[in-house]
């Protein structure tokens, strides 16, 4: 859910755009903004599901330290997504294990 | 150090009463004051300078409480809107015939509205009493820290700290 | 390969102000840091600071943060974003940049076209200034989606202005929870509770209070047993402890919660300097390892200083203070009269010690003090 009115930080301020791919459904991002905060403001919380016991997995630390939150981004695997900015038309999906997209 | 405020989250009648920065029934009879509601020995000190009266000391080292010279604070209000801990309310018993006023920070979303009735809430965020908004203040100087002043039956005004927040 | 006087680590307040104080010294200074955004802690704490007016207490985190970075500059600083540090031997910082359309600052003027580049830079002296690092809490469920740092909550409020969650319970009460609680309600969230494992609340009574007439309980003597739902948060188990740490049995309560933060606090993110030599000494009112350090703030190592919540997780008065005494030793090191100015060091050293009175901070200046003692028997002449 986004941040739209807040009491310290004034109304959340109009950027362009960007357009983003997550498992085959366009989603609407903040120039800028990480891929997390896109698929967040989504109510996405599921960013990968481990090896061997495929448990699901999202954002812990939110700073680039945990790779709790890796997405296979663009082809790549193992991107962590809470300090990658969004790209237009960037392609994203959830990672199976060591690098398997898709749902 | 304090005991119940480390326990429950907010301090209790008797450690304000012996705390430095609280004032006295009978000054608070006489007309609008301050009440300090920082009763720990933290390091912090913009309260001191925040009022013009230099009705509140802290000196040195910067973790003495804030004391508060209950003849000099002529009830302006100028200091709640710039202590950080949000500490500081502004009470006047002689608000007008058998009410009260309490003037606290209030950094929510939505803000009140001049003359609404709100459900006043005590230190643990319980409801006491309902009580009429008198004022939304919020300028440049507050740095978005809008005080908020409701009129409340008189005997609530030590207890009321607050209003309950409207769910966006 | 680039050649610098000073090289800082960590563009927080510790390392912001050693870089100023360095380049105000004539040193050629550059600061790295791995952020997007200068600032360190301070770019996600919307709220007024407490502390002493000198550090801009009453101001907002954010503002400082400008202000600093704003200052450092102005007195010719290069402030490098998006850049890593991940190795240092001897006088060599092994960098890897990244370049994002989102960072406030261009990449300076080497920059290529490619997305990323590594650098080495050759400081004739260090000061690290890499912050803390939250801790983490193991119970049953906290890999589920839904369980965060609460500094990851914090970041994507303040920062990216998404709510992570709506019902959240907060696992800690010291500052950063009781802070974070209430920026999560200034966000639209509902704190649900703020639990505590020990019979007291760690963080300022003034925080505490703030969030209690929100109606938010703090429960101290309390636990997590554990978090459920199908592939993410949707409900938590607290119970009460007993004195012994053991659960009360039949105390035992669920909660609908789909977020849970954990604040459990935070310690110094020590491990850079331990791959660079810098040897360790275990301080827990310091929160954890911490890099020895001598009154100069120099380490184990020549050359290098340590400030802020690296050399012991504290507050941004007492990182401003440090990375100031840092950046003077530092800078002053590499002039012919080696010491810093004696009064400009003695009033740092008066107000720290001023910070590191009281209840809650004497046993900062305690330790600070051992490892001081320690650095005697260790640190370079
Ligand atoms: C919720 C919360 C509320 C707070 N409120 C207050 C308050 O009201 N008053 C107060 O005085 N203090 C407060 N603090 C504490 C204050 O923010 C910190 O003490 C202060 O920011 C520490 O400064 P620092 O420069 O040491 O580290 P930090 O601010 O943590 O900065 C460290 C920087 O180093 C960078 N870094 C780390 N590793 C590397 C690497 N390998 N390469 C490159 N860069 C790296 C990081 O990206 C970061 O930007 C609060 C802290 C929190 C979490
Ligand atoms: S109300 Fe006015 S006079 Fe009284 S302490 Fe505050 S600033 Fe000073
Ligand atoms: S400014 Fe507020 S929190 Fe700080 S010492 Fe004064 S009353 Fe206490
Ligand atoms: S959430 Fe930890 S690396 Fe992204």
């Amino acid at each position: 859910m986004r941040v739209i009115h807040h009491p310290i930080l004034g109304d959340l301020p109009e950027v362009r755009q960007v357009k983003i791919w997550v498992d085959g459904k366009e989603i609407a991002a903040r120039k800028g903004e990480p891929i997390a905060a896109a698929i967040a403001a989504n109510g996405t919380k599921i960013h990968r599901y481990t090896t061997r016991r495929e448990e699901p997995r999202g954002v812990f630390c939110g700073i680039g330290q945990c790779t709790d939150c890796v997405m296979v981004v663009n082809g790549v695997p193992n991107v962590r997504t809470c300090i990658t900015p969004v790209t237009e038309g960037m392609t994203v999906e959830t990672q199976h294990g060591a690098g398997r997209g898709g749902r | 150090m304090s005991q119940v405020i480390n326990s429950r989250g907010y301090p209790s009648q008797q450690e304000l009463r012996n705390a430095p920065g609280y004032p006295s029934q009978e000054r608070l009879e006489k007309g609008p004051v301050v009440a300090i509601e920082c009763i720990e020995e933290i390091p912090c000190n913009p309260c001191e300078q925040a009022c013009p009266q230099h009705a509140i000391t802290i000196g040195t080292p910067i973790t003495n409480c804030p004391h508060l010279d209950e003849d000099k604070c002529i009830g302006c209000g100028l200091c709640v809107s710039q202590c950080p801990g949000l500490a500081i309310f502004l009470i006047d018993l002689t608000h007008s015939q058998g009410s009260a006023s309490v003037a606290f920070p209030y950094e929510y979303l939505p803000l009140p509205k001049e003359g609404q009735t709100v459900c006043a809430v005590n230190r643990a965020g319980e409801p006491v009493c309902s009580g009429t908004v008198v004022r939304v203040q919020n300028p440049k100087r507050n740095d978005r820290t809008p005080v908020v002043t409701v009129a409340v039956p008189c005997k609530y005004a030590t207890q009321v700290r607050g209003i309950l927040r409207s769910r966006r | 390969m680039r050649e610098v006087d000073l090289a800082v680590v960590g563009a927080g307040p510790a390392g912001l102000t050693a870089a100023i104080e360095g380049a105000k010294r004539g040193c050629s200074t550059v600061v790295l840091d791995m952020n997007p955004h200068p600032g360190g802690q301070l770019i996600k704490q919307i709220h007024k600071f407490f502390g002493s007016r000198e550090h801009r207490a009453g101001t907002r985190g954010i503002e400082i943060a400008d202000t600093l970075f704003h200052e450092a500059e102005s007195t010719g600083v290069e402030v490098m974003v998006r850049a890593e540090v991940y190795a240092i031997h001897d006088s060599t910082l092994e960098v890897a940049q990244t370049f994002g359309e989102d960072s406030p600052i261009l990449p300076s003027k080497e920059a290529t076209t490619s997305h990323s580049r590594s650098l080495s830079i050759v400081a004739r002296r260090i000061v690290l200034a890499m912050g803390g690092a939250e801790n983490a809490l193991n119970f049953p469920g906290w890999t589920l989606p839904g369980v965060m740092g609460a500094g990851a909550a914090q970041t994507m409020i303040n920062l990216w202005r998404v709510l992570p969650g709506e019902r959240i319970l907060m696992v800690g009460a010291g500052n950063v929870g009781l802070i974070v609680s209430y920026q999560l309600m200034q966000a639209g969230g509902e704190v649900v509770a703020v639990i505590e494992a020990t019979p007291r609340i760690g963080g300022y009574g003034v925080h505490a209070a703030k969030i209690s007439r929100a109606g938010v309980p703090i429960l101290t003597s309390h636990t997590i047993v554990g978090a459920s739902g199908e592939s993410r948060v949707e409900r938590a188990v607290i119970a009460k402890v007993d004195p012994s740490w053991r659960i009360v049995p039949g105390s035992e309560e669920e909660l609908e919660v789909d977020t849970i933060c954990i604040a459990v606090g935070l310690r110094p993110n020590a491990r850079l300097a331990s791959l660079a030599g810098c040897k360790l000494h275990y301080s827990p009112s310091l929160g954890g390892w911490v890099p020895i350090h001598n009154s100069r703030m120099e380490t184990t190592v020549p050359r290098i200083y340590i400030a802020g919540d690296l050399s012991g997780v504290e507050e941004a008065s007492t990182a401003l203070e440090e990375g100031r005494l840092a950046g003077i030793c530092a800078a002053a090191s590499l002039s012919k009269e080696r010491a810093g100015d004696p009064e400009e060091i003695k009033a740092i050293e008066q107000r720290l010690l001023s910070l590191r009175s009281g209840p809650f901070c004497q046993r900062r200046q305690d330790a600070k003090q051992e490892l001081i003692g320690i650095a005697e028997t260790q640190c370079p002449k």
